[in-house]
C-alpha cells in the first residue's frame, strides 16, 4: 500500500519589538540575568492589566501582508486558559475568533521547483516563561525565568499542504527569511525565536479526505532537527499502517540524542482552552488608511528581489539566490556597487560570495554583526583596481580588515603593501635572471613553462607585492 | 471640642485648610476609633497606624508650608483589601493572599495619595469581591454598624461599615454586580457604582473584568463628588478607561431637578417588599415636588438580569483566578473559599468547549439586550430610580447556607454592570432602624447627574445625620 504524507506546520516567531506585548518591559531576553525584565504585568500580579503593543501589532500585520493573506480591519484578544508553572496569568492572550490575518499563501522552490504552500492563519500572542530543572542543594528543582514573559509572539499556520519534510524544511527557511526581510525577527532557531510544531499523518495515496488523526512534533530547535523527526515520523506512521495498526492523535517530543520522536501526551489528555474574548483589552479596529500605510512599507521581499537581481545585474539564479537569500547580503551587495565607481556589479558579486561570505562561513560569522561597511569594499575593490595592490594583496588586504575592522587604506600603509613601481620590478627581475641561468636557457631553448617557475621567483621575493601582469611582460622582454 | 470623627469631607477641609485642626490630631482621632471599633465591626484587615501618621505630618508640613492642596488633603480614608498598596499587606480578603505585599500601587490608590490622603487601613471584604454580605471573608464577617447581628452588605462590606461608624470618611469600593451600592444602601451611605471606563482598574484584584466598576463610599453626595474628581480618568495602565470625565463633579451639584425626567422601571418594583417600595415611592415623590416629572418606564429584559450576570461573572472570575497558583506569591489553590470553588467551576463549565455558545455567548447576546434596554429607556428620560435592595440588611448566617438566595441581594443590581451604566445609592431613611437605600441610575457617563438628583433629594431629607449608636 502507498501512503502519502499530509503535513501542516505551527510556526511561531517572536517578534523584535523594544517592549514586550502587553508591558513596558524589554524584549531581550536573551543573556538577562533571570528575573530582571519583568514587572507586574508580565508576572501575572493581582490587578495587571495589559497594555497592547502597537508596534507588535504593526509587525503582525506586515508579516501577514507578507504571507499574502488579507488583514481584517476588524480585530480582538482572546484567553487560552490552561495551567503551567510558565504561564503567568494562568492564561495566555492569543487571538482564537479574529486573528490579524487569514488566508495566505507562499511559495517554496525545490529544485528548481515551486509549489504553493496555503496559510491559514497569523495571529499574535504573548510567550511564556522559560522553565530550568536543575539541582539545587541535592534537591530536584524547577527554576523559572519570567524574562521571556510576554515577548510577542507571531502564530503562522499552514494548511496541510506539505507533503515531505524536506518541503517542510523548505516552507520553515522562507519563513525565516520572510521575518528577515521584513526586520521583524531574527527567527532564530537555536535561539528559540523561531519554533517549528510540525502535524504529521498519512493518508493513502490519491486519497482526498484529512486523515483521522494527527501527531503533533515538539522540542525541534534546528531545521535540521525539524526534517529528521517528519523522516522518522513518516517511517514510523508507514510501519503502523502496514501492520494494520490505527494511529492516534498525540504529541511527540523529538529526541536529538536517539534520534527520533517519543509520545508525550495523548488526546484525551488535550487541553481544552475555554477561549473567550479578553475583557481587558478592548476589540481593535483599523481603517483603511493604517492598512495601506502598512502596505506600502513593506520592502522588497525575496521573491521580487531575486527576479529583479537578475534583470538588472544579468546574474545567473546561482548568484542572484545567494545575494538575495538574506535582505542583509543583498543590500550590502547594492550598496557597495553604489560606492564602488566602476559599474561591474559582477566583481562585486564575485568578492562579496567568493570572498566575504565564504570567509565569514569559514568564522561561523554573519554578515549583520561585523564591522565592515560597503564603503570599506568598494575602497578595496577600488584600489586593487588601480593598481595600487595586487589582486593577491587585496584578498589579504580583505582577510585583515574582516579581522581587525580596519580600513583597506590604513592596513595598506602599516603593513607597506602598496605594488612594486616599474623600476624597483626591473631591478629584481634582473636579479633573478641571474640567479636562475638553467629556467633562462631552458626558456630561450623552447620550454615556455619555465617562464612560471621565473614568475614565481619574482614573487617569492617581492613577497605578492609584484603585478603579476607587468612581472610577465617585463621577463618576457627580458628574455627575448 | 467638635468630635472630628463626626463631620463630613467638606466640613474636614475646611477646618484643615483654615488651620483649626491638624492632620495629626484628626489621624489620631480616626485612628483610635478604628482600633477601638474594630473589635466589634471587624470592618479593617489591616489598619496602617504607622503610615497613617506620616502622612499626616507630611500634610501639616504642607499647610505649614503654604502650600495649595486639594480637598481630600488630610483626609482619613480606607482602600478596600481588593486595591494593591505598595508595600502594605493586600489580602483580597483571601488566605491565599494573607502574606502578599504589592509591589506597586493600583492607579486610584496613586492618585488619592498623591491627593494626600490619609490612608487609615485596608478594609474586610469577601473573599476576592464574592458576596453580598461580607460573610465570605476569610478573616471573619463585618458587622452593620446599626445592629451589629446583621450584615453590612457586600462584598465592600468593610468600607460600608467602616465609614457608617466613622473610622474613616470615605472608603473605595468595587462593585461588580452590587459591592457598592449594597453596603451603602445597609449602612446608610452613599455609594457610587461609576460608568465602566471611567475609573482605573489597574492594580485591584480583579474579580470579573468586564463587569468591575471602581467606586467609592461616603456619608454626603458631596462627599462623594469630591472623591470621584479625584479617582477617574483615563489610565495608560487600564485599556478600557476613557476620557470622558469631566473637571468637577461638585460644581453644579446644586442645580436641582427641576424639569428633570425621571423613570420608574416597573420590573424593579413588582412583587417588591411593600415597606421598601413605600419609601422609594415616597422619595421619588420628593423629587417630584422639587419640580421632577415621573414617568414609568419598562426594562424588559431585566428578567434575565442574574442569570445572565452569573454566567459572565463566573466565566471571568474562573479565568481571573487562574494566577493563584502559588508560583510567584501567596499560599496555594487549596485555601480558595467555597463561594470562590463555587464560581470556578461554574465558570470553568460555562467556558467549556460544547458549552460557550449555549452559555457564556448566549449571555453575552442577552448582556446586549439589557444595554438596549438602558438606551432606550434613556431616549425618554433623563435618569432611573428604584431600590437598591429588595431587603433590608439581614441578619448574619441568614443566607449564608442558601448561594442562590444571596446572588438574589443583587436583583435590581446586577443589570447596570452589564450594560455599564452609572448608579448612585443615596438613603432614604430607615425601616425599623434599619437603613433603605434608593438608586439613581443614568446613561454613560452621567454621574454629574446623578449626583445633581442625589444632592437635591438629600438635602431634603438629610438622612446622613442619623449615626449609628457604636
Amino acid at each position: 500500500m502507498n501512503y502519502e504524507a499530509v503535513i501542516g506546520l505551527e510556526v511561531h516567531i517572536e517578534l523584535e519589538t523594544d517592549s514586550k506585548m502587553f508591558c513596558r518591559c524589554s524584549t531581550d531576553y536573551f543573556t538577562a540575568k533571570p528575573n530582571t525584565h519583568t514587572c507586574p504585568v508580565c508576572l501575572g500580579l493581582p490587578g495587571a492589566l495589559p497594555v497592547a503593543n502597537q508596534k507588535a501589532i504593526e509587525y503582525a500585520q506586515r508579516f501577514g501582508l507578507a504571507l499574502g493573506c488579507d488583514l481584517f480591519t476588524k480585530s480582538k484578544f482572546d484567553r487560552k486558559n490552561y495551567f503551567y508553572p510558565d504561564l503567568a496569568k494562568g492564561f495566555q492572550i492569543s487571538q482564537y475568533e479574529l486573528p490579524f490575518s487569514q488566508k495566505g499563501s507562499i511559495e517554496i522552490r525545490i529544485d528548481d521547483k515551486a509549489k504553493k504552500i496555503n496559510i491559514t492563519r497569523a495571529h499574535l500572542e504573548e510567550d511564556t516563561g522559560k522553565l530550568t530543572h536543575a539541582k539545587v542543594k541535592g534537591k530536584n528543582v524547577t527554576l523559572i525565568d519570567f524574562n521571556r514573559s510576554g515577548v510577542p509572539l507571531l502564530e503562522i499556520v499552514s494548511d496541510p499542504d506539505i507533503t515531505s519534510a524536506l518541503e517542510a524544511k523548505s516552507y520553515a527557511q522562507k519563513l525565516q527569511q520572510l521575518a528577515r526581510y521584513l526586520e521583524v525577527s531574527s527567527a532564530d532557531m537555536e535561539k528559540g525565536s523561531m519554533r517549528i510544531e510540525p502535524n504529521v499523518s498519512l493518508r493513502k495515496s490519491g486519497e482526498k479526505a484529512l486523515p483521522d488523526y494527527k501527531v503533533e512534533l515538539k522540542n525541534i530547535n534546528s531545521f535540521k532537527f525539524a526534517e529528521g523527526a517528519i523522516n522518522y515520523e513518516l517511517e514510523r506512521q508507514t510501519k503502523a499502517l502496514e501492520k494494520g495498526e490505527r494511529l492516534i492523535q498525540e504529541t511527540r517530543g523529538w529526541n536529538e540524542k536517539e534520534n527520533k520522536t517519543v509520545s508525550q501526551r495523548f488526546k484525551e489528555e488535550a487541553h481544552d482552552y475555554r477561549y473567550f474574548p479578553e475583557p481587558d483589552l478592548p476589540p481593535l479596529s483599523f481603517n483603511t488608511r493604517h492598512l495601506s500605510n502598512i502596505k506600502r512599507n513593506i520592502p522588497e521581499m525575496p521573491d521580487v528581489k531575486l527576479e529583479r537581481f537578475k534583470k538588472q545585474y544579468n546574474f545567473a539564479s546561482y548568484d542572484a539566490q545567494i545575494l538575495t537569500s538574506d535582505k542583509i547580503i543583498a543590500d550590502f551587495f547594492e550598496e557597495t556597487l553604489k560606492a564602488y565607481k566602476k559599474d561591474d556589479p559582477k566583481r562585486v558579486a564575485n568578492w562579496i560570495i567568493g570572498e566575504l561570505l565564504r570567509r565569514l562561513r569559514e568564522n561561523g560569522k554573519s554578515l549583520k554583526y561585523i564591522d565592515l561597511l560597503p564603503a570599506n569594499l568598494a575602497e578595496l575593490l577600488y584600489l586593487a583596481d588601480t593598481a595600487e595592490i595586487t589582486q593577491n594583496i587585496a584578498k589579504e588586504v580583505f582577510a585583515k580588515m574582516l579581522e581587525t575592522g580596519k580600513t583597506a587604506q590604513s592596513i595598506i600603509k602599516s603593513m607597506g603593501l602598496t605594488k612594486m613601481s616599474v623600476e624597483d620590478l626591473e631591478v629584481l627581475i634582473n636579479k633573478i635572471l641571474k640567479e636562475n641561468k638553467k629556467a633562462v636557457n631552458d626558456f630561450r631553448k623552447g620550454k615556455e613553462a619555465s617562464i612560471g617557475f621565473l614568475i614565481g621567483q619574482v614573487q617569492k621575493e617581492a613577497k605578492g607585492q609584484a603585478d603579476a601582469n607587468l612581472t610577465r611582460r617585463l621577463l618576457l622582454e627580458k628574455l627575448k | 471640642m467638635i468630635d472630628v470623627t463626626n463631620l463630613t469631607i467638606k466640613k474636614t477641609s475646611d477646618l484643615l485648610q483654615k488651620r483649626e485642626i491638624k492632620a495629626l490630631e484628626l489621624t489620631q482621632a480616626f485612628l483610635e476609633r478604628a482600633k477601638k471599633l474594630n473589635g466589634k465591626l471587624n470592618a479593617f484587615i489591616t489598619i496602617c497606624e504607622e503610615e497613617a501618621l506620616k502622612q499626616a505630618k507630611k500634610v501639616d508640613e504642607l499647610i505649614a508650608n503654604n502650600q495649595k492642596l486639594g480637598p481630600l488633603a488630610g483626609i482619613p480614608i480606607a482602600f478596600k483589601d481588593l486595591f494593591s498598596t505598595e508595600g502594605i499587606r493586600t489580602t483580597a480578603g483571601s488566605k491565599i493572599l494573607a502574606n502578599y505585599v504589592p509591589v506597586y500601587n493600583a492607579t486610584v490608590v496613586k492618585k488619592l495619595l498623591d491627593s494626600n490622603v490619609i490612608c487609615i487601613g485596608k478594609t474586610n471584604l469577601d473573599a476576592w469581591g464574592h458576596g453580598s454580605s461580607g460573610e465570605n471573608s476569610d478573616f471573619g464577617p463585618t458587622k452593620n454598624p446599626y445592629d451589629l447581628e446583621r450584615v453590612p452588605g457586600g462584598s465592600s462590606s468593610g468600607s460600608g461599615a467602616a465609614v457608617a461608624a466613622s473610622q474613616c470618611l470615605a472608603a473605595t469600593g468595587t462593585d461588580t454586580g452590587s459591592s457598592v451600592r449594597l453596603p451603602a444602601a445597609f449602612c446608610n451611605l452613599v455609594g457610587l457604582k461609576p460608568t465602566y471606563g471611567l475609573a482605573s482598574r489597574s492594580g485591584i484584584v480583579a474579580m470579573a473584568s468586564s463587569l468591575d466598576s471602581i467606586g467609592h463610599l461616603t456619608k454626603t453626595v458631596y462627599d462623594n463628588a469630591l472623591v470621584l474628581n479625584v479617582t477617574i480618568g483615563k489610565d495608560f495602565f487600564d485599556s478600557t478607561t476613557t476620557e470622558n470625565r469631566i473637571a468637577d463633579y461638585s460644581k453644579n451639584i446644586s442645580r436641582g431637578v427641576k424639569n428633570l425626567k425621571i423613570g420608574l422601571p416597573k420590573e424593579y418594583f413588582a412583587g417588591l417588599d411593600q415597606s421598601i417600595r413605600e419609601k422609594t415611592l415616597a422619595a421619588v415623590k420628593t423629587l417630584e415636588k422639587l419640580g421632577a416629572t415621573i414617568e414609568d418606564i419598562s426594562l424588559p429584559h431585566t428578567k434575565y438580569g442574574v442569570a445572565t450576570y452569573y454566567i459572565i461573572q463566573p466565566s471571568e472570575v474562573s479565568s481571573n483566578l487562574a494566577r493563584y497558583d502559588a508560583v510567584r506569591f501567596g499560599f496555594g489553590r487549596e485555601k480558595f473559599g467555597e463561594e470562590a470553588k463555587r464560581r470556578i467551576i461554574l465558570g470553568t463549565f460555562t467556558l467549556s468547549s460544547g458549552y460557550y455558545d449555549a452559555y457564556y455567548l448566549k449571555a453575552m447576546k442577552v448582556r446586549r439586550l439589557i444595554k438596549e434596554d438602558f438606551e432606550k429607556a434613556f431616549s425618554k428620560v433623563d435618569v432611573l430610580i428604584s431600590p437598591t435592595s429588595p431587603t433590608l440588611p439581614f441578619k448574619i448566617g441568614e443566607k449564608s447556607d442558601n448561594p442562590l438566595q444571596m446572588y438574589l441581594s443583587d436583583i435590581f443590581l446586577v443589570t447596570h454592570n452589564l450594560a455599564g451604566v452609572p448608579s448612585l445609592n443615596v438613603p432614604c431613611g430607615f425601616i425599623k432602624e434599619l437603613p433603605v437605600g434608593m438608586q439613581i441610575v443614568g446613561p454613560h457617563f452621567s454621574e454629574e447627574l446623578l449626583y445633581q438628583v442625589g444632592y437635591a433629594y438629600e438635602q431634603e431629607t438629610k438622612f446622613y445625620d442619623n449615626r449609628p449608636n457604636i
